[in-house]
């Protein structure tokens, strides 16, 4: 079959059309995408800008909106975090090193590996079954903090070994090589290049988990954070509350000024979300022209 | 871990004194069920420099990565036969391969320095072995054996990754010899490097030759026939023929290294 | 000379001073490095250790569940009122809850996330990418309590000024909103699909005088497939894990209804809804928690290693 000149320039035509069609729809896709976001973030800070005063984050949760703050739900954040930061990642990172430079790779190192990448996509919310099971009745840790700082570690580690892991491949194999020729055993060489070679995605990494341990709510749910807490924690035994839990609990009431108390509690949520993804991408980049 | 010494053992000084620092005898190397290296018996001779060369893929590498039990690293690598240095089969039951390589040293094909400044990648090396004396002088020593000093003096602690390629390799060499190895293997050490460092490592292999005994392996048989005493040539795995250098590239037995080395094939 | 400077002594000094030998032997095992490795290794296996626990206490009270309600009633039913009376336990409507939020999640995310990781592959320029990608991990990373109040104070008085008869909790708000929230999952990780596939692939059809619809859609996509659909089931065990937005914006009643305007109840909803409120620990009610868990936990495992295996099995085509 052949068409004439004019038939194929017409078809030519047609797809060329075709082509620039496709490719403005995929565009408006995806920056609608983008404006979505700036929808979420406009809607979101309109309606609980007015509430974000020095008071709102010095004062304790309070049946009347006018006295309600934050004040004992980002202290209970900022424990959290610490905490879990403090089991996570040494666990994560040791078991990224094992998994890399010590295991080899037998049927174990498989098992455990396939045994990461499936605990990573369980859903939050059965980790926090197993807290509330394991270290709040069996353990008889109750519903404290460092019932909580468990559960989110266990949570996150996942997160925090892939990342690891990803960080530890791409130190070259030379330089290991090298080190071990000198006479350097397995962990001298861990310690001395590996490691600091790694430190940099490593880190990026762990704060991207933690920043994703920040938000989780339903886990803290699940081994009982409590909803109305007037007082500030004081050691890792006492009870608490987190931010994400509080937001939750203005956003349930059918009170008007509780939702908007609920969006203060947001940005202030989203504004420490963003000082710790901003770190993570500026450490991010420093590396990427270092190796350039 | 070196024991202390022992004083009654005289016949220790005669290790010391032996014309040959490694000795292998009947060595097979595997990976898996393919045999890469068959049956090589050659000697290791003190204080000279030997040279293995041979086509691609005629196990050369893999002979050489099996004097430091640097195939360890390899799945599947399995050696058979015995290679022995200081008295000792460097693949016996009890032999600790991290001393192993504290022994015998290892410069690689493609300059791998480390990460850090020129300083810190020769003192590493000694310090985690337990050095503890003055690694200024270490450093200054190292280099200047490498004939390196003179160019890097005023940076040392400047990152290596700064340096050319032929200064790395240097580097590399000077990082080796801040071991004390008493055996240096060398991979293709400048076949990553241009015609002049070339030169300048092949005249620094010169000079190491008095403190040191060197094994060299290279594709390039010219550098073969201009620095090495001994040469060994391998070919599919097999030693074809093991001779004094001047001999194998004048005068060789064997009909097949003729035609290696006047360029018949490989 | 002492141990240490016996290790690095050179040949020749040894060789000035006869009897002195370094030896090459083991004498012992390095206590330091085996003490590290078991560290290690200890912290790898807590990795084993928590799924078996997971998967331990989840049976081993699902088990004692059915020894009150007949897996039967539970796999068929079709109402689910465990905590009043009259007490029926079949699960049908928390799945199907959670079914019509994800497939709507699914509507919304899928071919969305796709047009997006196209665009972002083969079309934007580097500036372009620069800007898209941070914002697609700032949505990601936006907690879901954030989407669950948006869906509550936006989306949903949205819907209901265009669809007067839609109630306060209701599907569709949820599945807008979880749509959202896995749509930077389906770009990203398709984004990285495409990426993977090697430029001589796309050159060889351009040569050939194809558009770049036409490569794109004929050549690009079906290369990346497998990394696509990885994208897509990982994106949907995501949605059906999700919690704290349906809870928010979907409700608290467990129905069968074919309408999206109306509130249901979502297999995650319930397992809050049950541990908000006061359940005695042994209780029927508080085993009903470990059932649902456990048919969301097998759900979403068996999604994601068909995620893996697809991902593994069709990983070797370019190497």
């Amino acid at each position: 079959m052949s068409f004439s000149s004019e038939q194929e320039s017409i078809y030519l035509a047609r797809r060329h059309r075709k082509a620039k069609l496709f490719a403005l729809f995929c565009a408006a896709i995806t920056w609608s995408g983008v404006l979505l976001l700036g929808i979420l973030l406009y809607q979101v800070s309109i309606d609980g800008f007015r509430w974000l005063d020095w008071q709102f984050i010095d004062s304790f949760p309070s049946r009347f909106p006018e006295r309600a703050g934050i004040k004992s739900a980002l202290v209970g954040t900022v424990w959290l975090i610490c905490l879990v930061a403090l089991i996570s990642i040494p666990v994560g990172v040791s078991t990224a090193l094992y998994l890399e430079e010590f295991a080899g790779k037998g049927r174990l190192a498989k098992i455990i590996e396939v045994n990461i990448a499936n605990l990573a996509g369980v859903p939050s919310i059965v980790y926090g079954i197993l807290g509330l099971a394991i270290f709040v009745r069996y353990l008889s840790l109750e519903r404290s903090l460092i019932s909580g700082a468990l559960t989110m570690s266990l949570l996150i580690l996942p997160v925090i070994i892939i990342a690891s892991r990803e960080a530890i491949k791409t130190v070259p194999q030379s330089i290991r090589y090298a080190a071990y020729s000198l006479g350097a055993t397995k962990w001298q060489t861990t310690w001395a290049h590996v490691l600091p070679a790694s430190f940099p995605g490593i880190m990026t990494g762990v704060i991207l988990a933690l920043s994703r341990a920040i938000g989780e709510t339903a886990p803290l749910i699940m081994i009982g954070a409590l909803t109305f807490v007037a007082f500030l924690p004081e050691g890792p035994m006492d009870s608490f509350t987190a931010l994400p839990i509080q937001i939750y609990n203005w956003v349930s009431r059918p009170q008007e000024e509780f939702h908007e108390l609920a969006a203060a509690g947001i940005i202030i949520l989203l504004a420490v979300l963003l000082i710790m993804n901003a770190t993570a991408i500026f450490i991010r980049n420093k590396t990427e022209r270092r190796l350039k | 871990m070196s024991q202390f010494p022992d004083p009654a053992a005289a016949d220790q000084v005669q290790i010391m004194h032996k014309k040959s620092v490694l000795e292998l005898r009947n060595v097979d190397i595997f990976y898996g069920d393919n045999r890469a290296v068959k049956d090589v018996s050659f000697n290791i001779r003190r204080n000279r420099i030997t040279a293995i060369i041979g086509p691609s893929g005629c196990g050369k590498s893999t002979l050489l990565r099996s004097l430091n039990r640097m195939n360890d690293f390899v799945e599947g690598a399995r050696v058979e036969g015995e290679l022995i240095f200081a008295n000792e089969n460097l693949y016996g039951k009890d032999v600790d391969p991290v001393s192993v390589r504290r022994r015998i040293g290892m410069v690689f094909q493609k300059p791998n320095p480390f990460p850090k400044s020129i300083y810190n990648n020769i003192a590493w090396g000694p310090l985690i072995n337990g050095y503890n004396d003055s690694t200024d002088e270490l450093v200054e020593r190292s280099l200047k054996r490498a004939a390196l000093w003179e160019e890097v003096k005023d940076r040392l602690h400047d990152s290596a990754l700064n340096l050319s390629g032929g200064q790395q390799q240097r580097l590399c060499i000077a990082r080796a010899l801040a071991m004390e190895p008493e055996v240096l293997l060398m991979d293709e050490p400048c076949s990553a490097l241009d015609p002049i460092s070339t030169a300048h490592i092949e005249d620094l292999m010169f000079e190491l030759k008095e403190k040191y005994t060197i094994v060299i392996v290279t594709h390039n048989m010219q550098q073969a026939a201009r620095i090495s005493d001994y040469t060994a040539f391998m070919e599919m795995g097999d030693l074809i023929e093991f001779n004094v250098t001047k001999r194998i590239f004048t005068r060789p037995a064997v009909k097949r290294t003729e035609e290696y080395v006047t360029g018949r094939f490989g | 000379m002492t141990e240490k400077q016996l290790a690095t002594a050179s040949a020749a000094d040894l060789a000035a001073e006869p009897g002195k030998r370094v030896t090459i032997n083991k004498s012992g095992i390095r206590w330091g490095e085996a003490l590290i490795k078991s560290w290690l290794g200890l912290c790898a296996f807590i990795s084993i250790v928590t799924t078996a626990a997971i998967v331990f206490l989840l049976l081993s009270e699902t088990l004692k569940f059915f020894e009150s309600v007949s897996p039967a009633e539970f796999f068929l039913g079709t109402t689910w009122t465990p905590l009043f009376e009259p007490s029926s336990f079949g699960v049908l409507p928390l799945v199907w809850g959670t079914m019509i939020v994800t497939v709507g999640a699914a509507i919304i995310a899928i071919p969305t996330g796709l047009a997006s990781a196209i665009y972002l592959s083969e079309y934007a320029s580097d500036r372009v990418r620069r800007i898209i990608k941070p914002v697609l991990e700032l949505l990601a990373g936006i907690p879901t309590v954030v989407y669950g109040y948006f869906a509550l104070t936006f989306v949903t008085p949205s819907l209901r000024n265009i669809f007067t008869d839609i109630q306060v909790f209701n599907a569709l708000s949820a599945a807008i909103v979880v749509g959202i929230m896995i749509l930077p999952m389906v770009a990203t990780l398709s984004d990285n699909a495409l990426r993977a596939v090697p430029v001589s692939l796309r050159q060889g059809a351009y040569a050939l005088g194809a558009t770049s619809y036409e490569v794109t859609t004929r050549v690009v996509v079906p290369a990346g497939l497998s990394g696509v659909m990885a994208s897509f089931l990982l994106a949907i065990s995501r949605a059906i894990g999700e919690t704290m937005a349906v809870t928010l914006a979907a409700g608290q009643t467990p129905n069968m209804s074919l309408s999206m305007f109306e509130s249901i109840q979502t297999m995650t909803a319930y397992i809050v809804q049950v541990s908000l409120g006061d359940t005695p620990s042994g209780g029927i009610a508080y085993q009903t928690l470990f059932a649902v868990a456990t048919l969301l936990f097998a759900i979403t495992l068996v999604i994601n290693i068909v995620s893996q295996l697809i991902l593994n099995r069709f990983r070797e085509v370019y190497d």
